[in-house]
């Protein structure tokens, strides 16, 4: 039967652009522009200088504290080492690198002899040194993940809700590549110690679903496919614990709180490969859609590959195309320049040129209480957006302003068109700053008393 | 467009980059569409002297909004339609007779006092047409409770229907004397709209038929309708002011304004709970109120006052009835407290 969880919206999906188009693998480009910054935590440091000569899957990037490394995605000649325009805005270091189109493996990249007889600390020591984070855009580390889970985790949830609409690469993934996705899956049982994972997958990709049921008999995997109700945003990483297990995390807390650990679908297969072949995770599968391009696809390519490459692969962008997104129309980024490139964490590209976003001249408050349903943490947002207009900090903590995941359900469905999801970061910022204020005062306060005292 | 972007004008704002279909303006057209049956009936019973009031009533609300936002230099936003909604739903609940002259006066209040004084759309307190109609009532008091009686002739043509018989509603002899009125009229008689009253409120089927389609839009959920509709019924089952009880409570359903009151006053959504369980506060409160107004006051209809009082009650409702926090279990939540 199939689950789902309390609120959300339905917005058309769009899916079906793409979903029926096998990935392809895009022409190898001339130049890679590869981030240092792919992963949540802090920006890994460049080990490569300008005119070193490297090879596909040779480590770049090197994390400190939280983080993931990062690889190179061809071969070639460091052509600069500069910070570039990235995905999440603004500029950061970049490794960009000439192909040389020789696509040679670096001497890094070594598969281990029989991977089924791997211990759980060396798997984990594979994830690690592959740079495998959450591909489905939250870009945590996925290592961090499995190691701080290890023990409190009972249930694995592996993420195939792709809810957001246009996006479709997950889709293809598991009609292609059933195997990767269940194979990774095995893996995940064995480091995390549990008897069976579970897949959860809307239902509006029933091919996948019996696809991945196929292979899951084939191989006889420890591994269930739990069907989904469609409904945005599903695949919040909350929202699908509660849907498969019926249990609530915690304000504040992460799945393992409650047993759980979240893993993209996308993550799943890279832990395959790094696991089966060694090779880190240098090539990521991109959904190219949106009313601006002018065939929608879906491309496999190096990370790092300018956008640009992408749009070129589908015959270009339509005259009139006013906005692009990196990742989902409902979370995603707007770009403010197409000067960027693939990284881990971009699951699609999109490009529109026609009305996709109806704003009004005099967003107004009908307190219709739509949002109120959609809101998938029971928040109320139509308060929340008072108290943000109102700067009234105190009230905003007393609605749980930072529950808020930013979903963008409530700005969706609101028929007066507030800027609800917007507000809401500068809501959440004023409480940061708030916070910081008070205990700043706090310590001064503090100081003035010991230097009383003394 | 391909190989070089850089001449691509783009606009970068805050997610989510997509909207859905449906905004202000399409729900309160929807709204004026559900209101079609019940004004159709209206002009098929008591001439199209109804249609003209509703004309002139729309009118009235969309130019009273104009002028006060003309004079006070604020944006004009009478394309969302909320001002042409309330303007319709005041000539609903006016008598077909009340001089046109009355229903500007009663816009005015509706519009310019109860709406844009407090802030305009989303901001006024208590629903503007119910408001409009008791200042029309406390002002004008008999023309605004006589009303022609629809069964002495068919008068689809009558721009004048005042030269028609007056008679009581229903509403005014279910107290004094059920037995009369249940030999003036069936129950089949109040469901069709073969009585008098209000332009609006005196088929119950169109109103039903209005709801049913607000519900299918999705423009309305059911909790508050059928908290008010069902709590009137249950109230007058049990308490019933004349034999059978059933019968009463037929009449106390489909008689007077509940329909009306219940699918497009109650639901209104600025002056209504913004949560579920708050709007079946608030369709219970309703329905409370509007038995005791009926029963114990001096008015013989009470879904008018009912809803403006209740409208009063929305802050502390939406205050008290907040949905539980994600992620916090309420039995533990209690436990803890104790």
């Amino acid at each position: 039967m199939a689950k789902a969880f309390f609120g959300g919206v339905h917005p058309n999906d769009m899916k079906a652009a793409t979903n029926e188009k096998a990935i392809e693998q895009l022409a190898p480009p001339k130049q890679v522009v590869i981030p240092m910054s792919q992963h949540f935590g802090a920006p890994c440091t460049p080990i490569v200088r300008k005119g070193d000569h490297v090879k596909i899957g040779q480590k770049i990037g090197e994390f400190k504290g939280l983080g993931a490394p990062i690889h190179a995605s061809v071969s070639g000649t460091v052509a600069a080492v500069e910070p570039r325009p990235y995905s999440m805005g603004g500029n950061i270091m970049s490794v960009i690198i000439d192909n040389d189109f020789q696509d040679e493996i670096s001497e890094e990249v070594v598969a281990p002899a029989d991977p089924d007889r791997l211990s759980v600390q060396e798997l984990v020591e594979i994830v690690k040194n592959a740079g495998v984070v959450g591909m489905g855009g939250a870009t945590f580390p996925t290592h961090v993940k499995i190691s701080g889970g290890i023990g409190q985790v009972d249930t694995v949830i592996i993420n195939g809700a792709e809810c957001e609409p246009y996006i479709t690469g997950d889709h293809r993934a598991m009609l292609e590549r059933p195997e990767e996705i269940v194979g990774g899956c095995c893996y995940l049982a064995k480091m995390f110690g549990v008897s069976k994972v579970i897949i959860g997958v809307e239902m509006n990709k029933q091919n996948g679903i019996d696809s991945l049921n196929r292979c899951i008999a084939e191989l006889k995997a420890p591994v269930v496919v739990q069907p989904l109700h469609t409904r945005y945003p599903q695949g919040g990483e909350k929202q699908l614990c509660q849907a498969v297990t019926g249990k609530q995390v915690p304000p504040g807390g992460l799945p393992s709180a409650i047993g759980c650990a979240v893993f993209n679908i996308n993550s799943v297969c890279a832990i395959y490969r790094a696991v089966t072949t060694g090779m880190p995770v240098v090539r990521k599968v991109v959904t190219v859609s949106g009313s601006g391009v002018v065939e929608p696809k879906n491309i496999e390519c190096p990370i790092g590959t300018p956008v640009a490459e992408l749009f070129d692969a589908c015959g270009g962008l339509k005259d009139g195309t006013w906005k692009l997104v990196a990742g989902g129309p409902m979370m995603g980024m707007a770009q403010y320049t197409a000067d960027i490139s693939v990284t881990k964490g971009m699951g699609s590209l999109l490009a529109f040129a026609e009305k996709e976003n109806k704003v009004s001249d005099n967003p107004t408050c009908i307190r219709c209480g739509r949002c109120v349903e959609a809101c998938p943490m029971h928040l109320e947002p139509l308060y929340l957006y008072l108290f943000v207009q109102k700067k009234r900090v105190d009230e905003l903590n007393d609605y749980h302003i930072m529950d808020c995941m930013e979903c963008g359900a409530c700005a969706y469905i609101c028929p007066g068109r507030l800027h609800l999801t917007q507000s809401f970061k500068a809501g959440k910022q004023m409480v940061k700053d708030d916070a910081a204020k008070k205990k700043a005062a706090a310590e001064a306060a503090k100081a003035a008393e010991e230097k009383k005292g003394a | 467009m391909t190989g070089d972007y850089k001449a691509l004008k783009l606009i970068a704002s805050s997610n989510p980059h997509i909207r859905s279909n449906e905004d202000t303006r399409s729900l309160m057209l929807d709204v004026i569409i559900a209101l079609c049956p019940a004004l159709a009936w209206s002009i098929y019973r008591f001439g199209f002297r109804a249609l003209i009031a509703a004309a002139v009533s729309v009118g009235a609300a969309i130019c009273w909004e104009w002028l006060y936002r003309k004079l006070l230099n604020k944006p004009q936003m009478f394309g969302d339609l909320s001002a042409a909604v309330t303007g319709l739903l005041l000539a609903m609940v006016c008598p077909v007779t009340l001089p046109y002259w009355m229903l500007i006066v009663g816009n005015f209040f509706a519009i310019v006092v109860v709406k844009q004084l407090y802030g305009g759309l989303g901001k006024n307190f208590m629903n503007p047409a119910l408001a409009g109609r008791a200042a029309l009532v406390a002002c004008y008091a008999s023309q605004m409770t006589s009303w022609i009686d629809p069964a002495s002739g068919w008068a689809p043509l009558s721009l004048r229907g005042a030269d028609v018989v007056t008679a009581a509603t229903p509403m005014a002899q279910i107290g004094e004397n059920f037995a009369g009125l249940t030999e003036a009229y069936t129950a089949a008689d109040l469901f069709l709209g073969n009585t008098g009253g209000s332009a609006g409120e005196v088929s119950a089927l169109m109103l039903l038929l209005g709801g049913a389609y607000l519900i299918f839009r999705k423009v309305i959920s059911w909790h508050i309708p059928a908290a008010y509709i069902g709590s009137v019924a249950l109230l007058s089952l049990l308490f019933p002011g004349g034999n059978p009880a059933v019968q009463y409570m037929l009449y106390s359903v489909f008689g007077g304004g509940l329909m009306l009151g219940a699918f497009f006053m109650a639901t209104d959504y600025v002056t209504s709970p913004v949560t579920k369980k708050g709007q079946i506060i608030f369709g219970v409160g309703c329905g409370l109120l509007t038995v005791f107004i009926r029963k114990f006051g001096s008015f013989p209809e009470g879904v008018c006052y009912s809803i403006l009082l209740m409208n009063c009650t929305v802050w502390i409702i939406d205050r008290a009835v907040k949905p539980t926090r994600f992620g916090v279990d309420k039995s533990k939540k209690e436990a803890a407290k104790k």
